[in-house]
């Protein structure tokens, strides 16, 4: 078994029902249906999750760090964007 | 079924740390954490019914080979990963559907347990018949090792779903307990997962095995010797 040529997957989880789910990390895998178990194993045993997401780490598409500058920070100073000037009632609970 | 998972469960425990890769390191001591787990349970209800003051510890570390009863498939070297792969998924497929059948019983204790433990062993079976197809159906090499590995534990198999004395005892006083039902889905499983893993029945018979009249194979006081050997030694010792 030469795990070195097995493809790379990112595992996402959603912790509880109503809430997004979230990058956890990654590992290797044969195929999805073994990622899936994998990460049931590795990212679930401390009653972390209720669904899990798993993507072939290749299929995913990452902005370049070195393009910070032109993509980040024009929004830094536009403080307008920000929805601050409302309140959100405690009943909405996660936004 | 509390001494079938300890016993197990201390074989898988010796994969820690030598799992092929990291995420099958881990999903090996989680099936065997979780067997020791369901050990605990059986364990502690054994000792609570005999009321003779013995809990779950002392039933596990201070008790003699000859006292275990257990299936002696579960104390069977684990091999090479194949072996443990098809050790495991033989038991499973007997595991859940007894599980399944004690989680009907009238008995409230017993049911709470059974019903517990299905849970987790439905996972197990999932995961075993998983590497059994993957491996059993994956190149020549991996699929020669596997038929290899089945030769060897194969033999012990038959004691799980052959009814003895004592289950035939068990299904007169309660009807809900039915071995050949048990042996019904065991085969059912098996013939299901070998079709896809492309795995032969071995054609040797079955090994006429004891282990639920405390009768062992040499391989159980080794295990004991390692597991029993703290608690032996430093008896009030604490977790």
């Amino acid at each position: 078994m030469n795990s070195k040529n097995w493809p790379l997957f990112e595992v996402f989880i959603r912790s509880k029902n109503g809430l997004s789910h979230k990058h956890v990390g990654s590992l290797h895998a044969a195929d999805p249906a073994m990622a899936l178990e994998n990460a049931r194993d590795v990212y679930c045993r401390r009653n972390e999750g209720v669904s899990i997401w798993v993507v072939p780490s290749d299929h995913i598409t990452a902005s370049d760090p070195g393009d910070a500058e032109e993509l980040y920070e024009p929004a830094r100073d536009k403080i307008y964007r920000h929805p601050t000037f409302y309140t959100i009632p405690d009943e909405i609970g996660h936004m | 079924m509390g001494d079938n998972g300890l016993i197990l469960g201390q074989r898988l425990a010796e994969w820690c740390g030598h799992g092929p890769i990291l995420e099958q390191d881990i999903a090996l001591t989680n099936i065997s954490l979780d067997l020791i787990g369901q050990a605990r349970l059986w364990l502690s209800l054994a000792g609570q019914i005999e009321g003779q003051g013995r809990d779950e510890d002392k039933l596990a570390y201070f008790r003699d080979a000859n006292e275990f009863r257990h299936l002696n498939l579960c104390e069977q070297p684990n091999g090479h990963w194949g072996t443990t792969i098809l050790r495991q998924f033989l038991f499973d497929a007997f595991h859940l559907p007894l599980l399944e059948q004690i989680s009907k019983f009238d008995d409230p204790q017993l049911a709470s347990i059974a019903q517990k433990c299905v849970k987790e062993v439905r996972y197990h079976l999932r995961w075993s018949s998983e590497w059994a197809v993957r491996l059993g159906d994956g190149t020549e090499e991996s699929h020669e090792k596997m038929q290899q590995a089945l030769a060897d534990v194969w033999p012990f198999a038959g004691e799980a779903i052959l009814a003895n004395a004592f289950d035939l005892e068990l299904a007169e006083i309660n009807p809900a307990y039915n071995i050949q039902m048990v042996n019904k889905a065991w085969w059912s499983t098996v013939n299901d997962v070998f079709n896809q893993a492309n795995l032969e029945v071995p054609a040797a018979n079955w090994a006429p095995q004891k282990g639920r009249e405390g009768i062992h194979t040499e391989r159980l006081g080794f295990i004991l010797a390692e597991m029993q050997f703290l608690p032996r030694a430093y008896p009030d010792a604490q977790w």
